[in-house]
């Protein structure tokens, strides 16, 4: 009788676990669903092509516009502004900390890192325009210091943290084997760092940078508090910008429900979804074989 | 290989027998892990089992409390009577069969909770409710396990702040509270110093006037002074079993003397 | 030498690195700390805006971050470690725990503006809880699911195996063992995943913007079904709405601080944990 109930019991739990353990995938699928069903809808009044393609966005004109470029454009350029301050300063810090820190100075600043990873966005979209504006566009002498360039910084900065914490996981992961052979051979520490460990480490150190880049295009307040918020082709760095994420943020409270506005901001969410998808997707499965190669199991 | 039944019959220990292992055979993924075994343990003795790492040894004690079944991919045939009852047989509760056979692990794993809390655990999962019973429980777990005097002041303390030896000693009481039939021992010395082995050791000999016990080690040495049969296995096989005087002294086998004498392992 | 001159100037150039990205940061923390400490006051953190956001306090951003926050680990939490312990302890076939992997690692790649369109659709339109704490909160919940998850996986993962096989020789189930050992041991450890999320949640603004935050309110929120002010939503709509930019500018300098503050203060207090409890157990692996 007690065993009858006991083992009853312990089916039990094990079901609700299983079925809570999908959770996750039951999120991610439903995300899907929702953003398909609210932005196929867009795709009856103007075609795939035209919606990417297209070089206006004029929702609320009449005829509107959807025509998404200079949106795609936009995000592309914060995102190439952003990654060249935060690849060298990332993956410069990393090797900093992998191989010029003593191993107290490693410890802590490992720890520094990982906490300034955590600031929320909202602090630097907030020092973007509270500080950084007012300054640069002093400085650089620009009609408008909300720009595409602004942006770029700020979001740089903040992806930083994360660049440094992931690249120097994988740098620490270099077997020490690998350096010593190399020292033996005559070779100093730089040497050593740029033919041997920066090589070895190379797909780890990818990973992080495609993971940083995915979390600068999903990045929403930063560019919708600096960019400038103008939808047109970017031509210069200098000048306001509408990303995709700042669209879907700055419109979707001004739509009106079941619109084509509405459904073509939802397209947009797809288009994003799927980029930062597939960026997630690339970096995991570089940075799984990163770690079969260097023979840590999972 | 039925050498351990013929040994018994010849000293007639026949309806003493309290594990009965048949024909069994293991296999972790392709590794062939035990190949045929047959083997007896008799009740209130104490029966060594010894061989080079890799053997299977620790993969046998296993077997007998079920404990195998938490290893992914493996798959066993064969049977163990515990009683004459076949505990590998699916309608028998695993939990059942461990409560019966208690095991004493490699390393000192007592619960990163009070040493009462330790030793209380047992009656706790398998439902006793009356707190002076298991409060009697408790002293009598730590005072057969000769950690009483040790302890009896401090019985809320963390046993992780207990010394190597009185935690392995711990972890006897722990199992002893449940009122086990057999105790398995898995290297139960292998991580502690000299003292607390002997300690362990004299219990051991104490425990089997009330219980049967089965001792994994690979200290031969620790296999002559605390058993009484002893049982030799190499690569998944059992090669020899028979009293711990006769296998020490005589063995039958080539491979057991080399073993015993030190050629390899 | 040539050998040794590359070395000087390659090590120059990672040291400018490290040395740029720690001012670059501290530089935010500290213009956001000069400039916010003039406006805290007692006044500030426990009284209700005044004249049109000019003056007065912060409380009922403070109080509705602290509601979202909550109720986010609420829905997250038993969500999270049930996933953790079906993955780490009944070892499923190993394509369900790829699949189930695959999907953590994904949602936590989602863009925080999807999830408050995701939010939106669901629980603001589709089940009818409106712009709301509730609504906000089960957003912010899926938000941060896959950090729970992976904070309680490691942390389950980090129990030694030797106590599982102690708990079930001594005749225990499965479940038994889960709770009555596994878990307690891996309690720290999924502490810390609670308090890194919190720290996570608390300063997140994107998907409270359609699903639960308001610029500004007359009163607290009185049941789960009200509009919600909250510190990160404060700060951008006191730097892109109202009528007076140069008064509103000081007291988001204030809110952006408590926020930096908060979440500073989360994130560390769970790293110092984390690193505190890693090998907490002198045996066993």
């Amino acid at each position: 009788m007690k065993f009858s109930m006991r083992g009853f019991k312990e089916k039990l739990y094990r079901n609700v676990l299983s079925i809570l353990a999908f959770s996750s995938l039951f999120f991610l699928g439903s995300i899907v669903l929702v953003l398909f069903k609210e932005g196929l809808p867009i795709f009856k009044k103007v075609n795939f092509f035209e919606f990417v393609w297209g070089r206006f966005w004029y929702p609320t004109y009449e005829p509107p516009e959807f025509g998404i470029l200079p949106l795609l454009l936009a995000s592309f350029q914060v995102t190439l502004g952003a990654m060249f301050v935060c690849v060298p300063l990332g993956i410069g810090s990393a090797l900093y900390l992998n191989e010029i820190a003593s191993f107290k100075q490693r410890k802590i600043m490992k720890s520094l890192v990982e906490i300034l990873a955590m600031i929320p966005s909202i602090i630097y979209g907030f020092f973007g325009i509270a500080i950084l504006v007012p300054f640069l566009q002093n400085l650089l002498n620009l009609p408008t210091g909300l720009c595409a360039f602004s942006a770029s910084l700020v979001l740089g900065i903040m992806a930083t943290p994360t660049v440094c914490s992931i690249s120097e996981d994988a740098l620490s992961y270099v077997p020490r084997s690998f350096k010593e052979a190399s020292f033996a051979l005559g070779a100093n520490r730089w040497q050593t760092l740029v033919k041997v460990v920066i090589p070895a480490a190379g797909s780890g150190i990818s990973s992080a940078v495609i993971l940083g880049m995915s979390r600068v295009v999903g990045e929403t307040m930063v560019v919708l508090m600096l960019a400038g918020g103008a939808a047109v082709i970017p031509k210069t760095f200098f000048e306001p910008v509408r990303p995709m994420t700042a669209a879907i943020a700055a419109e979707m409270g001004e739509v009106a429900m079941g619109s084509d506005h509405y459904h073509a901001l939802f397209a947009i969410a797809i288009i994003l979804f799927f980029i930062t998808f597939v960026f997630n997707v690339i970096a995991e499965s570089i940075s799984r074989k990163y770690r079969l190669k260097l023979g840590l199991g999972q | 290989m039925d050498m351990g039944t013929k040994e018994i019959c010849k000293v007639s220990y026949f309806d003493s027998i309290k594990i009965r292992a048949e024909d069994i055979n293991f296999f972790y993924g392709k590794k062939h892990a035990l190949k045929d075994i047959n083997l007896n343990i008799l009740k209130n003795q104490v029966t060594a089992i010894i061989g080079p790492s890799g053997c299977g040894k620790t993969t046998f004690i296993r077997i007998l409390n079920r404990m195998h079944e938490l290893i992914p991919d493996a798959l066993l045939t064969g049977r163990i009577f515990l009683d004459g009852q076949d505990i590998l047989s699916s309608c028998i509760d695993p939990t059942e069969v461990r409560r019966r056979v208690g095991m004493v692990f490699q390393k000192p794993n007592p619960f990163p909770k009070s040493i009462f809390e330790n030793v209380s655990y047992g009656l706790k999962v398998n439902g006793i409710r009356d707190k002076n019973f298991i409060e009697d429980k408790v002293v009598e777990a730590l005072k057969k396990s000769a950690l009483w005097d040790e302890v009896k002041d401090r019985l809320d303390d963390n046993a992780l702040k207990l010394s190597g030896g009185q935690q392995q000693r711990l972890c006897i009481a722990r199992c002893l509270a449940v009122k086990p039939e057999v105790i398995l021992f898995d290297e139960p010395c292998a991580s502690l110093d000299p003292i607390s082995t002997a300690k362990i050791e004299e219990l051991i000999v104490e425990l089997k006037k009330n219980y049967t016990i089965i001792i994994v080690t690979h200290n031969m040495q620790q296999a002559a002074r605390v058993s009484d049969y002893t049982a030799f296995f190499l690569l998944g096989e059992l090669i020899e079993f028979g009293r711990t005087g006769d296998i020490f002294k005589s063995p039958q086998d080539k491979r057991t003397e080399d073993y015993i004498t030190g050629r390899f392992g | 030498m040539k050998k040794e001159f590359s070395q000087k100037i390659g090590f120059s150039f990672i040291s400018l690195c490290m040395f740029l990205t720690v001012l670059f940061l501290f530089s935010i923390i500290f213009f956001i700390v000069v400039n916010g400490i003039r406006v805290i006051s007692w006044e500030f953190l426990t009284q209700m805006p005044k004249e049109a956001m000019t003056a007065g306090g912060i409380a009922p951003a403070i109080v509705g971050t602290f509601y979202l926050t909550l109720g986010s680990i609420i829905f997250s939490l038993p969500l999270g470690i049930a996933c953790a312990i079906y993955l780490c302890e009944y070892s499923p076939k190993s394509y369900v725990v790829n699949i189930i992997r695959f999907s953590i690692n994904n949602l936590a790649g989602v863009p925080s503006v999807v999830f408050g369109l995701f939010g939106l659709t669901i629980f603001v339109k589709y089940l009818g809880f409106g712009v709301s704490i509730l609504s906000g909160s089960l957003t912010l919940a899926i938000l941060v699911l896959p950090l729970i998850i992976s904070a309680s996986n490691e942390a389950i993962l980090a129990v030694p195996q030797s106590l599982r096989e102690a708990s079930l020789s001594l005749g225990a189930t499965k479940w038994q063992t889960i709770k009555k050992v596994v878990l307690p041991t891996a309690l720290p450890g999924i502490l810390t995943g609670i308090i890194l999320s919190i720290g996570r949640t608390a300063g997140e603004t994107a998907p409270i913007l359609f699903t639960a935050a308001v610029f500004y309110l007359k009163g607290y929120p009185k049941s789960i079904f009200s509009e919600v002010m909250a510190l990160p939503y404060h700060i951008y709509a006191l730097m892109t709405e109202g009528l007076y930019p140069d008064k509103q500018v000081k007291i988001a300098f204030g809110c952006a601080l408590i926020l930096l503050f908060l979440v500073l203060l989360f994130s560390s207090v769970a790293i110092y944990l984390r690193n505190k409890h890693k090998n907490i157990y002198g045996y066993g692996n």
